[in-house]
Order: C-alpha cells, then sequence, then structure tokens
C-alpha cells in the first residue's frame, strides 16, 4: 500500500476540521467511543447536529478558545492508500505552521468558503503550498450547498484562482466543489451537482499519481552515521549510514565524496535485512565503499559528473518564525541534511508580500511570519541543490544559537549573482 | 523497477532516520521498554538503526508494580537476547520512600505515579534523550506532538511553545540538564504495528492474543481478576466470569482491560483491528476516560 501525506489549510470558518472530521468519518475511521464523547459534547454545547469539527479538536485551550494552535496528525487508511494528514490552522499569524505542515507534503488541500470566494488567504496558502514545491494542489469548494449548489459560482472561484496561480508554480491544480457538512463529494459523488464531472475528494487523493514526483536522477546520499570497526564478530566493518535523499544507488557504481572530492566505487549496499542491489528514496541504508576514505557525518556521496553545488555563500528563501526579528548580521545555526554549520546573514533581497506577490526590496528585516530571500555565508562549505529541484538536499532550518528554538525554514537558492 | 516503498517500508525507513539522527546528536540516549507491544516494535527498529553493531544505549522500564507477569518475563526474555541493560524505574519504592503518595481508593491506577521515577531516572542517569513507543494516533494531545519533543530542566512539555518540525530536519539542541522525548512511532497506527509484527515475525507477550481468564466488568470494560484488580466486595455488578480474551495495550495491570477476542495470532488481530469500533484506549484504558484532558495533563507534566 502506498502511502500519501497531504496538509490541509484553510481558515478557522472555512469548515477545514469539518471536513477532516468527514473523511474520517465516511472512511469509517472515527471509533464508537470518540463519536459517543464528542456527540456528548455537542450535546452539552446545544449544537444542532453532531460536530465533526471535534473529531480533530485537540488541547483544552483550543477547545476553550475555539480555534487551533498548532500543527495536528490525523491518520486513516482506505483500501487504496494510507493518508497522513497534517492538519494546520489557517490565522493569518499561522504561516509557520502552514510551512511546517507543508514541508512533507505530497499534496495541499486548501479549502474556499464559496460564499466568500477566493481570499487574501487562500491566495496566501497557494503561494505557500507553491513555495514548498507541493506538487498537487486541491482547492476544496466548501460550503456549495450554502449558494444552492451553483455551477457558476464555482466555476466564478476557480478562474479568479487559476489566474492568480499562473504566477506561481503548480504543477497540478485541482478543483472540487463540496459540502463537507452534508457529505458532498467527500466521499461520495454528489447528487446535488450533476455539472460536476471531476472526482469526489477521497478518490482524488486515492489517484493522485504521487511517484514521479520523486527525484530519482540526481544521486544525494547525506552520510548520517560513519559505522565504525569495533573489536568482536564485525573487526572490519567500515560503512556508512544514511537516508537516500535523491537518486538511485546501485552496487559497483562510481560515486564521489563530499567536501573531499575523492571517488571510489560502491562495494555493497546493507540493511539489517540482508544486502541489497540498489537503493532509492527514503531507504535507510548502509553503503561500504571500495576505498577506505576519510569520511564523516554531513559528507555527501553524489556521481562524480552529477554534483550538487558546494559553496559558503548561499541564497535562500526564508519564512520567519520566531517572534524576535531577522537583521542582517545576526549569526546562527544552520541544518542542512545531516549537517550543522554556522551562518552570518550578509543581506536581506526582499521581504515578499504573499498577497500580491509583491517584492519590499527596501526591507530591513524579517519579522514573525515574513517570507523573505536572503544572503547567508556559512563557516564551512554546504552541498546543496536548488529547492525546486530537490525537496530534501534544497531545505534547511536555522536555530538561534542563544534560546536553541528553531527559527527559520529555508529554501535554497543559487545566489542571484 | 518501480522504485515505491509499501508503506511499512516507508514508516521504518523514517523511524531508522530518527534514531540514527538521536545516535549521531545525543550522548546519553536510554529507550522506554516496557514490554507492550510499541515498545516491542520501537526496540526491534532500534536494531535495525544500530545494526551491524547491537544497541548501545540502556533500555528503561518505569514499573508499577502492577505488572503481567508474562509481559515481564518477555522483557526479561528480550534484554536477555539482545545483551542490553536494564534499568528499572520503580513506582513502589518511590511510594515506599514517601516519594509519592498512592491514591487510597481501591483500584486506583498507579499510571500518574509514573511521571516521578521516569524523571527521576532521567536526572540519575543524565538521559539526554528518551525514545518512546507513542504513537499519534493513540490520543488527542498525542497528535500534536514532535517526533523531537523538547523537555525543560522540569521535564515538562508546552504544547504552545514547542519547535517548529521542518522536512526531516530535526532539531535536538540543548542545554545542559534539559533533554528530548524520541518519538520514532509517531506516524505509525495501531495496524500499521500489528501489520509490521506479522511482517517481521516479532515476538509479543502471550497475553496480545486470545486466551481464556477471569474476568469482572468495571465501567464497562473487561479487567483480569488478580493481585492487582479484583471486584469490589459486595458490588453485583462485578461479579467475575471467564472469557476469551486478549489485550489491545499493556500498562498497568489495574486499569488496563481486556477485549473479548479469538484472534490467536498476528493476522487474526490485524483482521479485528481492520473493522473495530472503539478506539485502542477508548477499549482498555481506565484512566484515559476519567477527563477529556487526561493524557494531556499527565504530558504537560512529563508524562511519557
Amino acid at each position: 500500500m502506498e502511502l500519501l501525506r497531504f496538509a490541509t489549510a484553510g481558515s478557522v470558518d472555512d469548515g477545514k476540521s469539518t471536513l477532516i472530521g468527514r473523511l474520517l468519518y465516511d472512511s469509517k475511521q472515527v471509533y464508537e467511543d470518540q463519536l459517543e464523547s464528542i456527540e456528548r459534547t455537542s450535546r452539552e454545547r446545544g449544537d444542532e447536529r453532531v460536530d465533526l469539527a471535534l473529531l480533530t479538536d485537540g488541547l483544552r485551550a483550543e477547545r476553550e478558545q475555539g480555534i487551533t494552535i498548532d500543527v495536528a496528525h490525523r491518520y486513516f487508511a482506505t483500501p487504496r492508500r494510507k493518508f497522513i494528514v497534517a492538519d494546520t490552522p489557517g490565522h493569518v499569524q499561522h504561516t509557520r505552521n502552514m510551512v511546517t505542515g507543508c514541508s512533507t507534503a505530497d499534496l495541499a488541500l486548501v479549502l474556499v468558503d464559496a460564499r466568500n470566494g477566493i481570499t487574501e488567504q487562500t491566495r496566501r496558502h497557494a503561494f505557500i503550498a507553491s513555495l514548498l514545491r507541493i506538487p498537487h494542489l486541491a482547492i476544496c469548494v466548501n460550503k456549495m450547498d450554502l449558494v444552492d449548489y451553483s455551477k457558476a459560482r464555482f466555476e466564478e472561484i476557480r478562474s479568479e484562482l487559476e489566474e492568480f496561480a499562473v504566477r506561481l508554480e503548480i504543477p497540478d491544480l485541482t478543483f472540487i466543489p463540496i459540502s463537507a457538512l452534508h457529505g458532498d463529494n467527500v466521499v461520495d459523488r454528489s447528487p446535488e451537482m450533476p455539472w460536476f464531472q471531476g472526482s469526489p475528494l477521497l478518490h482524488h487523493l486515492e489517484e493522485v499519481h504521487i511517484a514521479s514526483d520523486r527525484n530519482l536522477i540526481d544521486l544525494r546520499f547525506p552520510v548520517q552515521r560513519v559505522v565504525r570497526p569495533r573489536s568482536g564478530g564485525l573487526a572490519g566493518f567500515r560503512g556508512y549510514a544514511g537516508q537516500m535523499a535523491s537518486g538511485v544507488l546501485e552496487v559497483g557504481d562510481e560515486v564521489l565524496v563530499l567536501p573531499s572530492g575523492f571517488t571510489t566505487r560502491v562495494e555493497s549496499i546493507e540493511t539489517a535485512d540482508g544486502p541489497l542491489e540498489r537503493a532509492f528514496p527514503p531507504m535507510s541504508i548502509v553503503v561500504r565503499l571500495a576505498d577506505e576514505l576519510d569520511i564523516s557525518r554531513g559528507d555527501m556521496i553524489c556521481r562524480p559528473r552529477n554534483q550538487p553545488a558546494c559553496t559558503q555563500d548561499v541564497s535562500a528563501m526564508l519564512c520567519w518564525m520566531s517572534e524576535a526579528p531577522l537583521r542582517v548580521g545576526a549569526k546562527l545555526s544552520l541544518k542542512h541534511t545531516t549537517r550543522w554549520v554556522r551562518a552570518l546573514v550578509r543581506e536581506i533581497d526582499y521581504r515578499l508580500d504573499v498577497n500580491t506577490l509583491h517584492r519590499d526590496r527596501e526591507a530591513d528585516e524579517l519579522r514573525l511570519n515574513d517570507i523573505g530571500r536572503v544572503e547567508l555565508r556559512t563557516t564551512a562549505p554546504i552541498f546543496y541543490d536548488e529547492y525546486p529541484r530537490n525537496r530534501a538536499t534544497g531545505s534547511m532550518i536555522l536555530v538561534d544559537e542563544a534560546t536553541n528554538a528553531t527559527v527559520a525554514a529555508g529554501m535554497l537558492r543559487r545566489p542571484a549573482s | 523497477m518501480t522504485y515505491q516503498l509499501t508503506h511499512l517500508d516507508s514508516l521504518e525507513a523514517e523511524s531508522v532516520h530518527v534514531i540514527r539522527e538521536v545516535l549521531a546528536e545525543f550522548e546519553r540516549p536510554a529507550l522506554l521498554f516496557s514490554g507492550g507491544k510499541d515498545s516491542a516494535v520501537l526496540l526491534h527498529l532500534a536494531t535495525k538503526a544500530c545494526w551491524p553493531h547491537g544497541v548501545p544505549f540502556p533500555v528503561l522500564h518505569v514499573d508499577t508494580g502492577h505488572n503481567f507477569p508474562e509481559v515481564l518475563a518477555f522483557r526479561d526474555r528480550r534484554v536477555e537476547q539482545l545483551g542490553l541493560r536494564l534499568l528499572v524505574a520503580s513506582v513502589q519504592e518511590a511510594i515506599d520512600r514517601g516519594e509519592v503518595v498512592e491514591d487510597p481508593t481501591p483500584g486506583a491506577s498507579r499510571n500518574r505515579l509514573q511521571t516521578h521515577s521516569l524523571l527521576k531516572a532521567i536526572e540519575e542517569h543524565r538521559f539526554d534523550a528518551v525514545f518512546g513507543g507513542a504513537r499519534r494516533d493513540e490520543e488527542k494531545s498525542r497528535a500534536k506532538e514532535r517526533i523531537f519533543s523538547f523537555r525543560d530542566e522540569f521535564g515538562q512539555w508546552d504544547p504552545r511553545g514547542q519547535r517548529p518540525e521542518l522536512w526531516n530536519l530535526y532539531n535536538g539542541r540543548r542545554r545542559p540538564g534539559e533533554h528530548f522525548r524520541i518519538f520514532p512511532l509517531s506516524n505509525w497506527t495501531e495496524l500499521d504495528i500489528w501489520q509490521y509484527v506479522e511482517r517481521e515475525r516479532l515476538e509479543l507477550p502471550p497475553i496480545y492474543f486470545a486466551h481464556r481468564r477471569e474476568v469482572f466488568r468495571r465501567g464497562g470494560m473487561l479487567l483480569a481478576v488478580g493481585p492487582h484488580a479484583r471486584p469490589r466486595e459486595g458490588a453485583l455488578d462485578e461479579e467475575p466470569f471467564f472469557a476469551t480474551v486478549r489485550y489491545r495495550t499493556v500498562g498497568d495491570a489495574s486499569c488496563t482491560a481486556a477485549v473479548e477476542s479469538t484472534a490467536a495470532t498476528p493476522a487474526e488481530v490485524i483482521a479485528e483491528t481492520a473493522v473495530t469500533r472503539v478506539s485502542e484506549r477508548g477499549a482498555t484504558r481506565v484512566d484515559d476516560r476519567f477527563s477529556e484532558a487526561a493524557m494531556e495533563d499527565r504530558k504537560r507534566e512529563g508524562y511519557f
């Protein structure tokens, strides 16, 4: 069975929690005791019907305030696929949560209230999905029951967003008219909207083709741990443990190790369950090489004729996630693949207005939830690809050295010059 | 070649990656091992991540003293097979020393008291990373838990102040006295665990499979008659009887309930899990039903 990870975004009133509750409920993932518990809560609150949104409300603080404060993960499965849902709250100030939820997603699901149409927030969500290079974006136009299941209204919303989306990079954009409350086009085709020729949402999630989304071209194997020889039965064993970031690695391949630049051959690919002929992402393996080289954690195995960039001057799109703003001159820790270095912020190129996509080149700081492009100088080289080509070797985080907090998500680009 | 992994292979690869990050970035890890199915899977994944060497860190059992003998026997067998160092943090000893006070209500669970012994062991052994087998599908507050979950010097979890967790770039930076709980099974569901147990032919304590035992009903749940739970005297609705049952979870014997089942193999458990209508904790944990936020409160204090 295949695994699909998707992120959901939408504002409090778009009915996102209801939709997820509906997906869980209609795919029979809700247990009776959970249902009883939300029935009880709904009754106590005097709701007319069982509020499926309660299925996804987590912490007490949230229930009391009626908000969602953080990314929550949900799990369900159909006979075709297993799904991991990163449910992200949609308030304006929570860009950071959506970026977090989207970072590992194959698909983003954005909700739009059919009555309100495309809002600033919809544009923001679509932009973040494209920034994080999620290959599939599904726009669910919800509450169709409140606009009389109007085809015209649906088409109007679709064309408005399509117009905005041409300025973004979204390879696969799908629109589905739904009513999460009544279940129209969520699991079953809606009898109210015979004019809609596409698939209901669950069917779309089961069928969307994700196998080709991975990078199987550029071999990148970041060394996670060196398995050193020890005394005992495995006296001679030396290998490099790690997870395949991209590409395909085969026994006998000629490989190059960064930063040393030495080349060697793949002697064997090992796992606890026995040797393999080849490995591909996201496998966790141990690689043994023909020659004994000086290799440590954070080094990168690639091909002599297909190498990542190797530089101390990097350019990145950042999503800033800290209350304290980022300014030029800041020194931070940077984690990229399995490598930690320190980074100096040399320049803030611009801050992006995610509603208009306008670049403010006068900006001298990035504040909480801002997105902007920066130039960094690192203490040691990192071996990276541009994020749009390789999400695994193009991503990094920044960590505040005083608080140890993760303060930014970064998507690497080649320096502008 | 389609270069595709099954969901179990993807989950395994992710868990192994997480465990290896800890081996690389932490000084003193430990793994919570109770002998339950999730910790058995976790330990198995640790052996894969550490391969070709053995698991170098100790396993820690926070022992409520309310154990199922079959589970303790399994725990000791696994520890011996893998040549591990077992540390036991005893809740009974903490009670005897007067460090914690037991709820005098008959049948009260010691789950809450585990927090004290766990934190004490972490402090005493200066563990900086503690692997746990918790899954996000288990319970509401777990759904918001990180894979690398930061704990302050009091061992507390602050749900609002969690570090964002992006891609597979884990931030385990910490100051002395602080530690991390590491949850490599975060993205596994109960069904995944059972499918993996079957695929990997993992041994589990026998009480996970159907067997006859004397039980009584309390609050709609089936509790085993034994040294840690017995019917209240004179309670007509707690009349003991024999039934064919199995355990879906294994915890404190005084508050972990059995479910009626004839599933005797992992395959039969999988078939049953696929159609069950009651959640794992809802079916088997008396203590989580006390209040909507029972787990959230325990977690904040430093519980697993």
